[in-house]
């Protein structure tokens, strides 16, 4: 047990490594550097710069050094705590990103939170009843959730949202709110304005679990162990929830894992269209102005969310399936 | 004790029949028979025969898109004031309070596979308290040590580690007697045992027939053992019924079905059976044709197309019914009684 988390720790270590120097290698992979996309950026606004500020500017970020170099000398910042700069803001990565990470991971847990709230009593319902009118309404509804892109629904939505109700639905914050210090009013705020993004972005996950958690259990229920639970006289609802549906939840435990970065990366889209406060938009700006510290971070960041989502769900699928943990000793 | 010449459970005419999209399939129909306390009662036929959905019946948890058409099934129950009383499980609903009751309290049931027929994420433990508390008023402690007495009752050695343990950390043999101690955990007075020895191997096989037949002795409950097995029949049953085709086709004493077979099915099986006195290296007997497919029942007797023994004309038009051939001996079958009337068949047949 404890070699085994000690030999996936040794491991996360490494993949972590292996995502820092392969993300580092392919944000360079395009042609020029940040100061050729400043550079132009600058010259499309006329602005008058001289040479020397753009070499200045390389030297300042060792730009003109090989790849290698930049690489340990950002490496040995990271383990002292320091990200870099980003060049784009001109600020510490670390302030960059700063609110926008507990703003994401709040968005996250909300929308996982939902998803799983959602799903699963909707998949349990669609199994048990399978065929029956409700499965098939619930099924058509979650084909159509997973057929129509977020960022479609989000443009929807926020179009519905301010002719129907002259509401403006883009962001977490009402623009009295946004650049306040934290105080009472702006969380209930941000209480407010959460449930939206977070139901479009858990929209298509919603519709992918209530097909899993179906599947699941359907083949669940037509094991014997629910007929033998069922000749000993439980009720059919308490039967249901004790055992076969304790057995399907087995397999969300290992896609746990994959929630966390899948939903900072794969809402980018709507984040961008719905203006949040989140990393996916600033994930993508940071891209294509190439600025590598802070697109390395985030990235980093992915990929550390990654590999301990990934072990939280081994652990947690350890704890829950017997035959995982006992397989483990022998 | 209650009078042992009224069975503890009689079913009347039972048909059960499947409601698919591609048609009815009558997997019972219209079997007849009884179960007596201290008795076992053996109901033996080839895969398909019926056997299984028939134990469900009685237990009243028919998978959909099943339902008991017609028929009645009778438990005699003991009121409180020593007398019995026969409930017609048929009138009660399914999932109805009452229903559950039973299961599982006066009826219990042990089924073929023991390697799922236990959740394999919870403990042998867990399963059993549970089901012991669903019908007892129990603690949690008293429930437990129940548990730890009936898993040592059933012949599993340090019972107390062994309710702590997961079905998939026993063996084959193992697993069966934790579920026929899950099944015993409310002091059933019929036990319904679904091929419990099909998934082992034959020394397992044998201690868990002797298990069953010591656990009878103990406590006097009915068996009613399903099996495909004439030699588990001839080990353990005191009645038989053989069933083909969801339909009793014979039924009496197992010495005399044995012994003086009638039906043409019981004696192909008995047939069939290998004997340690056959030629060595002599193919053994089989029954001709296998079951035809339940959409399309022959008419007539539903063995009439594999039958060696077949009256053209007859067989294959008449439905036979069961019918007495000797003292508590019934067959079903046109070799032993009359057929009935050509002529007033003739003119249904025209007019129907």
């Amino acid at each position: 047990m404890l070699a085994y988390a000690a030999r996936r720790l040794v491991l996360a270590v490494f993949t972590l490594w292996t995502v820092t120097v392969l993300s580092f290698i392919i944000i360079q992979l395009p042609p020029g550097d940040f100061v050729d996309a400043y550079m132009a950026q600058l010259s499309a606004t006329q602005s008058n710069v001289s040479e020397q500020h753009f070499e200045s500017l390389r030297r300042q970020y060792a730009l003109d050094r090989p790849m290698y170099v930049q690489y340990l000398k950002w490496m040995s910042g990271v383990f002292s705590g320091d990200f870099g700069t980003s060049m784009m803001w001109r600020k510490s990565v670390l302030d960059v990103i700063g609110d926008r990470l507990a703003m994401t991971m709040v968005l996250s847990m909300g929308a996982i939170i939902l998803t799983w709230a959602i799903a699963l009593p909707i998949g349990i319902y669609s199994a048990v009843r399978q065929y029956s009118i409700g499965d098939y309404v619930f099924t058509f509804i979650g084909f159509v959730g997973l057929g129509v892109p977020s960022f479609l629904l989000a443009l929807v939505l926020m179009y519905l949202g301010f002719t129907l109700f002259d509401s403006d639905i883009g962001g977490l914050f009402s623009p009295e709110y946004q650049l306040e210090p934290w105080s009472w009013g702006k969380v209930k705020d941000l209480i407010y304005h959460l449930p939206l993004p977070a139901i479009i972005i858990g929209l298509s996950g919603t519709a992918e679990l209530i097909r899993v958690m179906r599947a699941n259990l359907l083949d669940e229920l037509r094991k014997p162990y629910v007929i033998t639970a069922r000749a000993a006289g439980m009720s059919e609802r308490s039967l249901v929830l004790k055992y076969p549906v304790r057995v399907a939840l087995n397999p969300f435990a290992s896609t746990v894992g994959y929630l966390l970065p899948y939903i900072l990366s794969g809402s980018v889209i709507v984040s961008v269209v719905l203006g949040l406060p989140t990393l996916g938009p600033l994930l993508l700006g940071s891209l294509v102005a190439q600025d590598m510290f802070l697109a390395g971070t985030i990235v980093m960041m992915l990929g550390a969310l990654t590999v301990i989502g990934t072990f939280l769900s081994d652990l947690l699928l350890m704890w829950i399936d017997p035959r995982i943990r006992f397989g483990m000793v022998q | 004790m209650q009078d042992d010449r009224q069975p503890i459970l009689s079913v009347r005419n039972l048909k059960t029949s499947f409601f698919t999209d591609e048609g009815i399939v009558r997997a019972v129909d219209g079997a007849s028979f009884e179960v007596h306390l201290g008795q076992t009662l053996g109901i033996v036929g080839e895969s398909g025969c019926g056997k299984s959905v028939t134990a469900l019946s009685i237990l009243g948890i028919v998978p959909r898109p099943g339902r008991i058409v017609e028929g009645e099934i009778l438990l005699r129950r003991e009121t409180e004031n020593g007398q019995s009383q026969e409930v017609a499980l048929t009138s009660l609903g399914d999932s109805s309070s009452e229903m559950r009751a039973i299961r599982g309290a006066e009826i219990a049931l042990v089924f073929q596979e023991p390697m799922t027929s236990l959740s394999p994420v919870h403990t042998i433990g867990n399963q059993i308290i549970g089901a012991a508390r669903l019908h007892r008023k129990l603690t949690k402690q008293e429930a437990s040590e129940l548990a730890v007495e009936l898993l040592s009752l059933v012949g599993i050695p340090r019972a107390e580690g062994a309710i702590d343990a997961y079905p998939f950390q026993l063996s084959g043999g193992l697993r069966q007697r934790a579920l026929i101690a899950l099944a015993l955990s409310c002091d059933p007075r019929l036990l319904i045992a679904d091929e419990p020895t099909t998934a082992l191997d034959v020394t397992t096989q044998a201690q868990i027939l002797d298990l069953l037949r010591s656990l009878q002795e103990q406590n006097g409950m009915a068996i009613m053992l399903i099996t495909h097995d004439m030699g588990v029949i001839a080990e353990m049953a005191d009645q038989v019924v053989v069933m083909y085709l969801g339909r009793v086709v014979e039924e009496g004493p197992v010495d005399t079905v044995f012994g003086e077979s009638k039906h043409p099915y019981t004696q192909s099986l008995l047939r069939s059976i290998p004997s340690i006195h056959s030629t060595p290296k002599v193919q053994l007997p089989t029954i001709t044709g296998t079951i035809p497919h339940p959409y399309n029942r022959p008419a007539g007797c539903p063995f009439h197309p594999r039958c060696p023994d077949v009256i053209p004309g007859v067989c294959d038009v008449h439905e036979p019914e069961l019918q007495s051939v000797g003292d508590e001996h019934l067959v079903s079958c046109f070799l032993y009684h009359p057929v009935p009337e050509p002529s007033s068949q003739r003119s249904e047949a025209t007019t129907g």
